[in-house]
C-alpha cells in the first residue's frame, strides 16, 4: 500500500456532525482541476457525515470515537505519512475556507515546511472582538517572535504541510483543544521548522453554528494562554526530520 | 487492646484481598504494590502501637494520630496521581489504536473492492479510487 512516489497533495478535512456542509465542501475541492485527494476524517460522527462524504468522493477515515481536531488531524497526518503523500493541508469541512485558496497556501511551502492561510492579513473582512481578539493578537505577537516572521492569525486551521511537517507533527501530537494549532506550531518552530503565512478571505459557514459566546470567548483566552505556556516549555522533537527540498534553506 | 484487634483484622484483610487479588491477576503487581505497603504498615502498627508514638516523636509530631493522617493523605494523593498518569498513557495508546484501526479499515476496504471487483469483471480494473 506504501506508494513513496506519491505527487498528489493531500486535503485532510476533519469532520465531526458536519453533514449539512461536508458533501458541498468535498465536491468543491475535488472540482477544482487540481492534483487533490480528498479525506474526511470522521470524528466519531452520530450523523451521516462519512456516507455523504464518500458520496462526494473523498476517502472516508472512520475514527471509533471521538478524538477531537488535533487527534483527528494526527490520524490525517499518519494516513498521509503511510501513503507517501508529500504536501498535506488541512481545510475546515463547514466552507469557511475557500477551496480556492488552496493553491495559494500550498505555494507558501516553497519557501516554509508549514504554510498558514491567514485571516487578518488585510485581505477579507473577517473580524473578531474583545477577549477572543486579545488572546489572539498576544498569540500572533509571541509566535511571530519564536518564528522571526510576521505571523498574524495563529490559530487559524488553514494550514498546509510539508513532509518535514507531516514528521514532526506525528512525533509530537498536541490532543488538547488549541493544541492542535497553537501547541503544534510552537513546537513545529522550536524543532526547527520554518513558517510562512499566505493572506486568504474567509467565508460565512455553510452549515452548522459558530461558536461565539462570551463565555466561550474567555474560556477560549484562558486556555490560549495555558496552551502557549505548556508549549513553550515542551521539549522539541528530536526525530530525524527529512532534508528540507527547497533550494536556499538551512 | 480491643481497637488494636480491629485495626489489625482489618490490615489483614486488605493484605489477604489484595493478594488475592493478585493471585487470580485481577490487579497488577504496580497498582498491588502501594496497597501491599499500606497494608503491612498497618498490620505492623496495629500490632505494636507504641510504634506509632515512638515514630511522631522522633519526627516531631505532637499527636500520633495527626501523623497516621499525614502519612493516609500523602498516600492516597500519590495513589490518585499514579492513576491519573496511567490513565493518561491508556488514552494515549488508546487514540493510537484508534488511528491504526481507521487506516487499516481503509486498506482493508480496498484490498476487498479489488477482490470483489476482479471476481465480477474477470480481472478488470474495479475503477475505485487507487
Amino acid at each position: 500500500m506504501r506508494n513513496l512516489e506519491n505527487n498528489r497533495v493531500l486535503v485532510i478535512m476533519p469532520a465531526w456532525n458536519e453533514a449539512d456542509c461536508v458533501g458541498a465542501t468535498v465536491a468543491e475541492v475535488l472540482s477544482l482541476d487540481e492534483p487533490y485527494d480528498v479525506l474526511v476524517v470522521n470524528d466519531g460522527s452520530t450523523d451521516n457525515t462519512p456516507s455523504i462524504a464518500a458520496a462526494a468522493g473523498a476517502t472516508v477515515l472512520n475514527l471509533p470515537f471521538n478524538l477531537g481536531v488535533g487527534g483527528a488531524m494526527r490520524a490525517g497526518f499518519k494516513y498521509a505519512e503511510r501513503l507517501g503523500y508529500r504536501q498535506v493541508i488541512q481545510v475546515d469541512a463547514d466552507g469557511q475556507h475557500d477551496p480556492r485558496n488552496i493553491r495559494e497556501v500550498l505555494n507558501g511551502l516553497e519557501s516554509a515546511d508549514i504554510s498558514i492561510g491567514a485571516r487578518f492579513a488585510n485581505r477579507g473582512d473577517y473580524t473578531v472582538k474583545g477577549p477572543r481578539k486579545w488572546a489572539m493578537k498576544l498569540l500572533a505577537t509571541v509566535l511571530s517572535r519564536l518564528a522571526r516572521t510576521t505571523l498574524t492569525d495563529v490559530t487559524s486551521g488553514f494550514r498546509a504541510g510539508n513532509s518535514r511537517a507531516i514528521v514532526q507533527y506525528l512525533d509530537h501530537y498536541p490532543a488538547e483543544y488549541l493544541g492542535d494549532t497553537i501547541d503544534s506550531l510552537v513546537v513545529a518552530i522550536r524543532s526547527g521548522l520554518t513558517v510562512t503565512q499566505v493572506p486568504v478571505e474567509m467565508r460565512p459557514r455553510q452549515g452548522g453554528t459558530p461558536s461565539h459566546h462570551p463565555v466561550k470567548a474567555a474560556v477560549y483566552l484562558g486556555r490560549s494562554f495555558f496552551a502557549l505556556a505548556f508549549a513553550l516549555t515542551r521539549r522539541r522533537s528530536h526525530v530525524a526530520l527529512p532534508l528540507p527540498m527547497m533550494a536556499g534553506q538551512k | 487492646m480491643m481497637p488494636n484487634i480491629a485495626a489489625f483484622l482489618l490490615a489483614l484483610a486488605i493484605v489477604g484481598l489484595v493478594a488475592e487479588m493478585l493471585r487470580r491477576k485481577k490487579l497488577r503487581e504496580k497498582y498491588a504494590i502501594w496497597w501491599l505497603v499500606v497494608g503491612i504498615a498497618t498490620l505492623v502498627l496495629a500490632a505494636f502501637p507504641q510504634l506509632l508514638v515512638y515514630i511522631a516523636k522522633v519526627v516531631g509530631v505532637q499527636l500520633p494520630s495527626n501523623l497516621l493522617f499525614i502519612l493516609s493523605i500523602l498516600m492516597l494523593l500519590g495513589v490518585c496521581l499514579h492513576l491519573s498518569w496511567e490513565i493518561s498513557v491508556v488514552e494515549e495508546e488508546t487514540r493510537a489504536l484508534a488511528e491504526e484501526v481507521a487506516i487499516l479499515r481503509i486498506q482493508v476496504e480496498r484490498i476487498n473492492d479489488v477482490l470483489v471487483g476482479s471476481r465480477d469483471n474477470g480481472g478488470q480494473d474495479p475503477g475505485g479510487k487507487s
